[in-house]
């Protein structure tokens, strides 16, 4: 990674007013063309460092935060690198800018992997330049010299602080990347100590920005209706009566729009097609809130949406029957599943769609100028995304703006799991501002927020497998039913081919039958991973209790040698990993130990964003089939933990999500329309429900990875086969509440 | 239009709106006060909680009309330039993820510890059962109502 970073970026230093240091990092021309033509696998540097002459350090992070604590971690790790004192730096966000930073996302887990590299090469970088102005200051040796606590230090004792030097740092050349040394991780004071959130004192006082919290001069607010069925088209409304509505200014129709994206989903470009509707224009955000429901819309449906989940559920039942169309690896199995003495099992299992409720519904805030005869026209964005500077793309398509037009303001985003990884609402925003004189703000209420989901993808899946008379797994037979988009599947449904199933057993069979929908479907917080670990992690389960194996030997016999199954690669599989983890999870939580009457202990592993995790929940359940997570003993291997508190929080977050989703949660459609409209028909998981929830970590010598998604696809199929244990019943199918079991 | 003067966080308003209009949306686009946040407009998120005579109301089913008594924002709590104890412990505790939440879970928390100092993990259950958390920051944020309390958790403690 060092080589790439040498051929491609430039450090440069330059003097701030104050006479202090700035030193950011410069993408090569070629290099920033190609950062910006994908997202997945780019290099993209992400901070700058400031030192002004009174010590004080202002580290710049352009990956966005949604919650994650990336705006926290990428700093640390800069910080250490340079040896300042934690307490002297100033965390502020970047400017959308991709000349500065390369491209600005955060997406799948990747930001700590991605751009470990490039922060420490930043910091290393800013103390070898406080070295060397030390150097010229003491006219000593500099390798008689050490960075640390903000100030360079000599042999003798002689001091000197960071900004002292700041301003002879700046004379200093800028180290070539390939002659930088970096710290012994044994060194480390910042990396691998718990630091709080960089803005957690103005989330506690009520002052941190978020997108919906945007206020600039003249600004007018928006609201947005589109046709309950997916797809309809607004044909004409009451709108006299709407703009007699007090502190409505404007209604207008908006024609559906394709130019700003294809309405199936891609992660790679964030776009989405404009969907027709009623924008309404006003005062404040309760007129225009008022003034939508009280729209009376005669629509065009007829290329609306005819989505229907039970016609889905039927559908995948026939296929059920079939076999798979997509072959992703295909081994004989008939054999061993007619062989009369091995013990045969098939099972169909089935997850629901759900919504991503991120709890600041989706808005944005945009500025549009026309252009004159003497001026050209421009744009200003405030928008909470994932991935902000897609939105320019937007822009173009819809209006015909460069990118030199356009200037993008990313704010804190109240959560995202992405669902801010698609820019549908902003490309409502900017043809409702194209419209409108000044700024506007569009803000989404919770109900066009689930309706207007880019879902997590519903499925099914049908299981067959044998084990022998000896208790071995001897054929696995899986059938993938899932949903496409004009015969694409969309994210998060089918198999990848990085499955455990498919990259570790030696008899499987995985096919797969896609079934076309218009529903839209996007990344969800560990997408194709958040469900299949459900189903093959249960589903080995049964094997496990069909051979008449303790489950976690089952597991570990499946893990086979230790080994890596592609040497240096991140996202495969390193058996050796998995049964570590496994071990120490089911070590930590007591495995196999007694437990209470009405008490189940289940074990799940998954691999997925690099991660190797195992999770062992211990579940009540009563005689009416309440159920109670008492605890839920998480074992984790990322590698080396860069902060320790934001990765317990992340760890506890996706165990939280992942119960409150598969004990509550799942989105119907009936004829194009979406069923649940609101938080009283779509819950989340309330506090009482809350399990202890104790994380250990492996902090293995392997590079660091990401901690914002692979925790949660483990929890499912660990509380099901939990509830297996205590009850001897078997859940195929999520949500829990669908199946009568009851989350206390 | 009618005209209605509002206390929030000690200071006097008057300001001018329809009588159905909710207390959410006067305090955030016309009084400016952004901490309370928008979640649900149903009552049922907690994210728009606000204190009108120190108990904890959801701002986002309140009209104008029904507000009778002085209203703390979140933005009020810390008096004096002094953190409020909820606010130093949801720091200590490093609570917040997205941080969305986080003002209505601390004031549905500060009007519990006003009338019961220390409570129980159950005590804060209950309390705390209007307040979504999407990211699922509940362990600490029961641990930082502990702290807060000067009281002890009997679950929900573990890290390692």
């Amino acid at each position: 990674m060092n080589n790439v970073l040498t051929r491609r970026h430039f450090l440069k230093a330059s003097a701030l007013t104050s006479g202090g240091l700035m030193l950011e990092i410069t993408l090569s021309g070629a290099a920033l063309g190609e950062a910006l033509g994908t997202l997945v696998g780019s290099k993209e540097l992400n901070a700058w460092v400031q030192i002004s002459s009174s010590g004080e350090i202002t580290i710049y992070s352009s990956v966005p935060e949604m919650g994650q604590g990336i705006k926290t971690a990428l700093p640390m790790i800069i910080a250490e690198e340079m040896g300042a004192s934690w307490d002297d730096v100033t965390v502020l966000t970047a400017d959308v800018d991709s000349a500065r930073y390369g491209l600005q996302g955060a997406g799948g887990s990747t930001s700590i992997p991605r751009n470990f590299d490039s922060m420490r090469t930043m910091g290393a970088s800013a103390r070898e330049m406080l070295i060397g102005a030390a150097s010229e200051a003491l006219e000593v040796d500099r390798a008689e010299l050490e960075a640390k606590d903000s100030q360079v230090i000599h042999l003798s004792g002689e001091r000197l602080s960071f900004g002292a030097l700041a301003a002879l740092a700046v004379r200093q050349p800028v180290p070539d990347p390939a002659t930088l040394s970096f710290k012994d991780p044994k060194a480390y004071t910042i990396i691998g100590t718990a630091v709080g959130g960089v803005d957690n004192l103005g989330i506690v006082l009520g002052q941190s920005k978020f997108g919906i919290d945007v206020d600039v001069p003249n600004m007018r607010y928006a609201a947005y209706a589109r046709c309950p069925r997916l797809g309809g088209t607004a044909i004409n409304f009451n709108e006299q009566a709407i703009r007699a509505l007090p502190g409505v200014l404007d209604a207008f129709i908006l024609a559906p729009d394709a130019r700003t994206g294809q309405s199936s989903m891609s992660f790679l470009d964030g776009l989405a097609a404009l969907q027709g509707g009623v924008a309404i224009v006003g005062e404040d955000t309760w007129s225009v809130l008022n003034a939508k429901s009280q729209l009376l819309v005669v629509w065009d449906e007829s290329e609306a949406s005819t989505d229907s989940w039970p016609e889905m559920k039927i559908e995948a039942q026939r296929l059920a029957g079939m076999s798979g169309g997509e072959v992703k690896r295909d081994h004989p199995v008939e054999a061993a599943l007619a062989e009369p003495n091995n013990k045969v099992l098939e099972a169909f299992y089935e997850f629901p769609y759900v919504a991503h409720v991120c709890m600041e519904p989706m808005n944005c805030t945009v500025h549009y100028t026309a252009g004159t005869t003497s001026s050209a026209a421009r744009m200003e964005v405030w928008v909470p995304s994932q991935f902000p500077g897609q939105v320019k793309e937007i822009a173009k398509n819809l209006l015909g703006l460069s990118e030199a037009q356009v200037t993008v303001n990313m704010t804190r985003m109240g959560g995202g799991f992405g669902r801010r990884a698609v820019h549908d609402f902003v490309a409502e925003a900017m043809a409702i501002a194209a419209r409108t004189e000044g700024p506007v703000k569009l803000t989404w209420t919770r109900t066009d927020d689930i309706h207007q989901d880019f879902f997590r993808v519903g499925g099914f899946e049908n299981m067959k497998a044998a084990v022998s008379p000896e208790g071995k797994l001897v054929a696995w037979d899986q059938h993938y039913i899932g949903f496409a988009h004009q015969g694409k599947a969309v994210i998060g449904s089918g198999l990848w081919g990085n499955e455990f199933s498919m990259t570790a057993l030696p008899n499987a069979r995985v096919t797969q039958s896609l079934i076309d929908i218009k529903t839209h479907c996007g990344a969800w917080r560990a997408p194709g991973a958040n469900t299949n670990a459900f189903v093959e992690q249960s589903f080995l389960h049964e094997l496990s209790v069909l051979a008449g194996r303790d489950h976690v030997e089952f597991l570990i016999e499946l893990m086979g040698e230790r080994r890596w199954l592609s040497d240096g690669n991140i996202n495969a599989l390193n058996t050796g990993r998995a049964i570590d983890v496994i071990q120490l999870a089911a070590t930590k939580a007591g495995w196999g130990k007694p437990m209470p009457a009405g008490w189940g202990q289940g074990l799940a592993f998954y691999f997925c964003h690099a991660a190797h995790i195992a999770e062992v929940a211990d579940v009540y359940v009563d005689a009416n089939q309440n159920f109670k997570v008492g605890k839920v003993t998480v074992a984790v291997d990322v590698g080396p933990i860069i902060n320790m508190s934001g990765a317990i929080s992340q760890v506890q977050g996706s165990i939280i999500d992942g119960l409150s989703t598969m004990a509550l949660q799942q989105i119907t459609m009936t004829n194009g329309r979406i069923n649940q409209d609101n938080f009283d028909q779509y819950q989340v998981m309330r506090i009482g429900a809350t399990p202890a929830i104790e994380v250990h970590f492996i902090q293995s010598d392997y590079q660091s990875t990401g901690l914002g998604e692979p925790a949660l696809p483990p929890l499912a199929p660990a509380v099901t086969n939990a509830i297996f244990a205590a009850t001897g019943q078997r859940i195929r199918s999520m949500p829990l509440s669908q199946e009568g079991f009851t989350l206390v | 239009m009618q005209t209605y003067q509002l206390t929030v966080n000690g200071e006097s308003h008057t300001t001018t709106s329809e009588p159905d209009k909710p207390l959410l949306w006067i305090l955030r686009d016309q009084l400016k006060l952004k901490g309370t946040k928008y979640g649900c407009g149903i009552a049922q998120c907690g994210a728009c909680t606000v204190h009108i005579n120190g108990a904890a109301v959801r701002s986002c089913v309140l009209p104008i009309s029904g507000v009778s008594g002085p209203i703390t924002t979140i933005e009020g709590l810390a008096k004096n330039g002094l953190l409020h104890p909820l606010q130093s412990a949801w720091i200590e505790h490093d609570v917040p993820q997205c941080g969305y939440c986080q003002a209505g879970q601390i004031m549905s928390a500060a009007a519990m510890l006003a009338v019961n100092p220390r409570p129980t993990d159950a005590d804060i259950d209950t309390a705390m059962a209007g307040n979504y958390c999407r990211c699922g920051t509940y362990v600490r944020i029961r641990r930082a109502i502990h702290t807060a309390a000067g009281s002890n958790s009997v679950e929900g403690e573990a890290e390692a």
